[in-house]
């Protein structure tokens, strides 16, 4: 029998490096094989079924009517003359909301679990884009005009765009909380007074900021929605990336069973973590569709995406200290947090404690001290967002080291390398009980030197300063934590009843021989669909191109749990765990029936070339799949009754974290950590602060690549999005709230002028907790943020050594550090002994 | 004073079929191919011009058609991502795509396809610099363009 040729690499503990260009073709196996994807047929040719192009008998468009204002009362709403235009179908307002629907559940202890978060506005509108009614029309068109005839008054309030401002609660957001604060405790683990006592230096840094972006998926939120009277079901027809956790969101808000909710996902135009807080948008068409009794569709415009759907959290660290010994050996830091989650929480505060999955980020320090905060302002709602809180956690360690290296006269490499946890010392517990799994941290980081030249990088900075240019290098490490441990839920409120995590797939072998696998996932572009027939095939002992995996995501297919979607970097392992554990219950009744039809023992049967035969046997002592599948599903008259194979089984991959420790805060939040080292050569133009990037490599290390073009496809473009994260994406806000880069006008996302070529390289540390020794490695942990902070802070080094205090560095902001670098010193101290 | 017309008949080819209808004069071309014409392989991703996930191309010039009118299509000859492989024998530039894993989510592919194959007709075997120039109204948010530009090189031969 054909077993997975990964596990064979499981068996390693060491680390190989490879190159990416070279995909490692493991013998007979078709994981570790870059296969072109099967996505890309359809996807090529205009095929790909996207949810806005469904199109049902009768059915109306929804527009939002939107509130222009960041904080205000809503005095009155008159849709009058919207239903009085012609082809209108009707509308919804929040007083109906309030009547029809309970608020949605809040996963904070009070105050932040006080508030009430309805589907639209009710009373009162918190951030511009908030929806405060919704139209339903026979045209897209029609229904933007019907919007603009509904009549809203507004009476403006006092508004908070600063997470500083909005702790002193002068003014308040949510009345029922009666505070802004949605959750806040302090993390200690170790000792991080004594840490800092018994330290030669202290580094104490006054404020670093972590802006406010999205990932912004090129395809916008939407959904086509049905009701069905007589059932009771609504079927959505939609992008929702998470939809197991969307209906739990959404079935008690409706008052309605969970069943009642079902979610169909075709191809979905990326995700990101962005299309994970739908489910205000939804309940509105579940809603409309009831009252009209006609299916009902909703396209998110664009600008109402970036407005009004969802942003990455926004972080300010304040009162940081870090002890350094003499050596550069760290011994621990302090700091306070300040999370910004926009108007309502939705998926916080989980924000709060995901970023503990990588609290010592790649280094050994054991004493870590964090105070954090998260508050309501008046923008837009936040929701996970590649990298999801980890970034911003992350970003503040790499701008530790560099700060902590500048100061004091360390080199950035070598502190790096004395500090990185080392790769005889996995796996590796963190003070919070976190497990990394494996990795060489300094191995890759070499890999990325080598990539970038790091040994002429002196001589191009005076070659470049002979231009007039400012050359910089910079060095950003990063984890992607993977398969999230929901338990860490109970770590910010203790009643809450999640933990661990799970994932389903189901696989049969249908009458005639083909195989067919469905997954519980909903993928947005990370070819499950090829990665899951390279599995299966090698399990099975067929081609992937027997083996036919489903598009999307269907409730009705009955192959998804719990915490079903594609999010938090776990498909390698929950995913693909599950079709591992459903394809070997599958290969072990085929061998059985097998075995039985051909009068064989099972362990003379193999599967190999698409046939179950028996190992060295006569050629004419073999069962073509076909056979099987038809024996089951077909003829199965001679089947003793006590034998009963269904050849169709489902699988679910439920990790094992054990439970976490609600007083320390310690558990295992995450199982999988892949690492990313990232590393850049920048040049400024001192003139105008325009920052070139001249050089950049990014090395990966995701245990087993189940396909190492996929995975280097991810590392593009993660690189992508913290490229124009720390370069120009920023939603910036003025002092009323208005979103002043509400479109791609304004946001400028990186297009295909603006990218550096990109340098990648790999290794492969497998996991040795993974189904597949794979680590889920697509968010990439915002290593390009990092890196080009760092690289910045490098290059002014030259000109009057400013610091690097925002993750978002556009023109303007390097000028004026390059007008002011005192100012930004000024933030830093140092006390040594 | 004459009211002015709501809506217009108008007449075009569409890859190769000729089609004639009546559009509301407001309706944008994106639209009117999407939802009129049924062809959906043509996206949406923005409402300000600057994402190109619609683009189709009109007398052989790559156009955002989010950007006009149906009806100032009139007469025109458009191609959109379905009129490349119609017998579904992929083009050269859709096996390089598939090959050099230029697409991700594939929302964006289509625009990338109209804007890439109407420079492979002017310009045979494009440049790396050459053809990012011409992808840059095209945004993509998964791939970071590598092996897009990679793709589309390779497709033209490798550079003149």
């Amino acid at each position: 029998m054909t077993t997975s040729p990964s596990n064979s690499l499981l068996q390693s503990t060491g680390s190989t490096a490879v190159e990416t260009e070279k995909p490692v073709v493991l013998e007979k196996g078709y994981v570790g094989q870059s296969i072109p994807r099967r996505e890309d047929k359809r996807l090529v040719q205009g095929q790909g079924t996207f949810f806005d192009d469904v199109r049902r008998h009768g059915m109306g468009y929804v527009h939002f009517v939107r509130s222009p204002y960041a904080h205000a009362r809503i005095l009155s709403i008159d849709v009058s003359k919207a239903l009085e235009l012609e082809g209108v179908y009707g509308t919804i307002t929040g007083d109906e909301v309030a009547i029809h629907t309970d608020p949605f559940f809040e996963m904070s202890v009070e105050p932040g679990g006080l508030i009430k978060d309805y589907a639209l506005a009710v009373g009162k509108v918190r951030h511009m884009g908030e929806p405060v009614a919704a139209v339903c029309a026979a045209t897209r068109e029609l229904a933007r005009d019907a919007a603009e005839l509904i009549e809203v008054e507004y009476d403006p309030l006092p508004v908070l765009v600063d997470a500083e401002e909005a702790l002193k609660d002068e003014v308040v957001l949510h009345d029922d909380a009666g505070s802004n604060v949605v959750w806040s405790g302090v993390f200690d683990w170790g000792d991080v007074d004594e840490a800092l006592s018994e330290a030669d230096h202290v580094v104490k840094i006054e404020r670093l900021h972590f802006h406010r972006f999205s990932s912004t998926p090129l395809e916008c939120a939407g959904a086509l929605v049905e009701y069905d009277r007589g059932t009771g079901e609504w079927t959505l027809t939609c992008n929702h990336q998470m939809p197991g956790v969307g209906a739990i969101w959404m079935a008690p808000a409706l008052r309605t069973g969970i069943d009642k909710l079902r979610f169909v996902t075709h191809d979905i135009g990326g995700g990101f973590g962005n299309k994970i807080c739908l489910h205000p948008q939804y309940v509105v068409l579940c809603l409309m569709a009831r009252k009209l009794g006609r299916p009902v569709q909703w396209t998110e415009w664009r600008t109402d995406q970036h407005t009004a759907n969802a942003h990455g959290n926004e972080r300010t660290f304040l009162d940081i200290e870090v002890g350094v010994r003499s050596d550069g050996t760290m011994t621990g830091f302090k700091v306070r947090a300040i999370d910004d989650c926009g108007a309502f929480p939705r998926y916080e505060p989980l924000g709060c404690i995901i970023w503990a999955q990588v609290t010592p980020g790649l280094y050994g320090w054991r004493n870590i001290r964090v105070d954090f905060t998260q508050v309501c302002t008046n923008k837009s709602p936040v929701s996970p967002n590649r990298g999801y809180s980890r970034m911003q956690h992350l970003w503040l360690t790499e701008r530790i080291i560099d700060i902590v290296a500048s100061q004091l006269g360390f080199d950035p490499v070598e502190i790096r390398k004395r500090n990185y946890v080392k790769a005889e010392q996995m796996p590796y517990e963190t003070p919070n009980g976190c497990v990394y799994d494996s990795g060489d941290y300094a191995a890759a980081l070499d890999i990325a030197l080598d990539l970038i030249d790091h040994g002429s990088i002196e001589e191009r900075r005076e070659e470049a300063a002979a231009r007039g240019k400012l050359l910089g290098f910079g060095i950003g490490s990063t984890l992607d934590s993977g398969t999230n441990n929901f338990g860490q839920s109970t770590l910010l409120n203790p009643d809450l009843q999640f933990s661990g995590n799970n994932e389903a797939a189901a696989v049969k072998l249908d009458i005639f021989g083909e195989v067919v696998v469905t997954l519980g996932t909903v993928p947005q572009g990370q070819g499950h669909e090829t990665t899951a027939a390279q599995v299966v095939a090698d399990i099975l002992g067929c081609p992937p191109e027997q083996v036919n995996v489903r598009r999307g995501h269907d409730t009705w297919f009955n192959t998804h749990a719990g915490f079903s979607g594609t999010y938090a970097s776990q498909f390698a392992f929950t995913g693909l765990g599950a079709v591992k554990g459903a394809t070997e219950l599958l290969r072990d009744e085929m061998v059985k029936l097998a075995a039985f039809v051909l009068q064989a023992p099972e362990e003379a049967i193999e599967l190999a070339d698409g046939m179950a035969r028996i190992k060295d046997g006569p050629e004419e002592a073999a069962l073509p799949f076909m056979a099987l599948g038809a024996i089951v599903n077909a003829n199965n008259a001679f089947l003793p009754p006590d034998f009963n194979p269904t050849l169709n089984h489902r699988y679910v991959c439920r990790p094992y974290f054990g439970m976490v420790d609600k007083e320390k805060k310690t558990g295992q939040l995450t199982l999988t950590y892949a690492t990313q080292i990232h590393a850049a050569v920048v040049e400024i133009d001192p003139e105008t602060g325009e920052v070139e990037i001249v050089d950049y490599a990014a090395v990966d290390d995701c245990g087993v690549r189940i396909n190492p073009q996929i995975v280097e496809g991810q590392v593009h473009g993660a690189t992508a999005h913290a490229i124009g994260a720390a370069l120009s994406e920023n939603f910036v806000y003025d002092e009323e709230g208005t979103l002043l880069t509400a479109n791609f006008y304004d946001y400028h996302v990186p297009h295909a002028m603006d990218m550096p070529p990109l340098k990648t390289g790999a290794m492969e540390s497998p996991s040795p907790v993974a189904p597949l020794g794979a680590k889920g490695m697509g968010e990439g942990g915002g290593g390009g943020i990092h890196c080009l902070c760092a690289a910045i802070q490098d290059a002014l080094r030259a000109a009057g050594k400013a610091i690097v205090y925002d993750s978002c560095n556009p023109p303007h902001r390097v000028w004026s550090m390059l007008q002011d670098p005192e100012a930004t010193r000024a933030n830093v101290e140092v006390t040594s002994k | 004073m004459a009211t002015p017309a709501r809506s217009r008949a108008i007449s075009l080819e569409i890859n190769g079929e000729q089609i004639e209808m009546e559009v509301p004069a407001r309706r944008l071309l994106v639209h009117f191919i999407r939802d009129d014409l049924g062809l959906t392989g043509t996206h949406v991703g923005c409402d300000t011009g600057n994402c190109g996930a619609c683009t189709v191309q009109l007398d052989g010039e790559p156009v955002k058609s989010c950007m006009m009118l149906a009806v100032q299509a009139d007469g025109a000859r458009i191609a959109t991502v379905e009129g490349l492989a119609p017998d579904g024998d992929l083009t050269a530039l859709q096996r390089a795509f598939n090959e050099h894993h230029a697409l991700q989510c594939g929302y964006c592919t289509p625009g990338m396809l109209m804007s890439a194959s109407a420079l492979l007709a002017r310009n045979p075997h494009p440049t790396e610099e050459e053809v990012r120039y011409a992808l840059q109204g095209n945004i993509c948010r998964c791939t970071g363009y590598v092996n897009i530009v990679e793709a589309v090189v390779a497709a033209g031969g490798g550079g003149a």
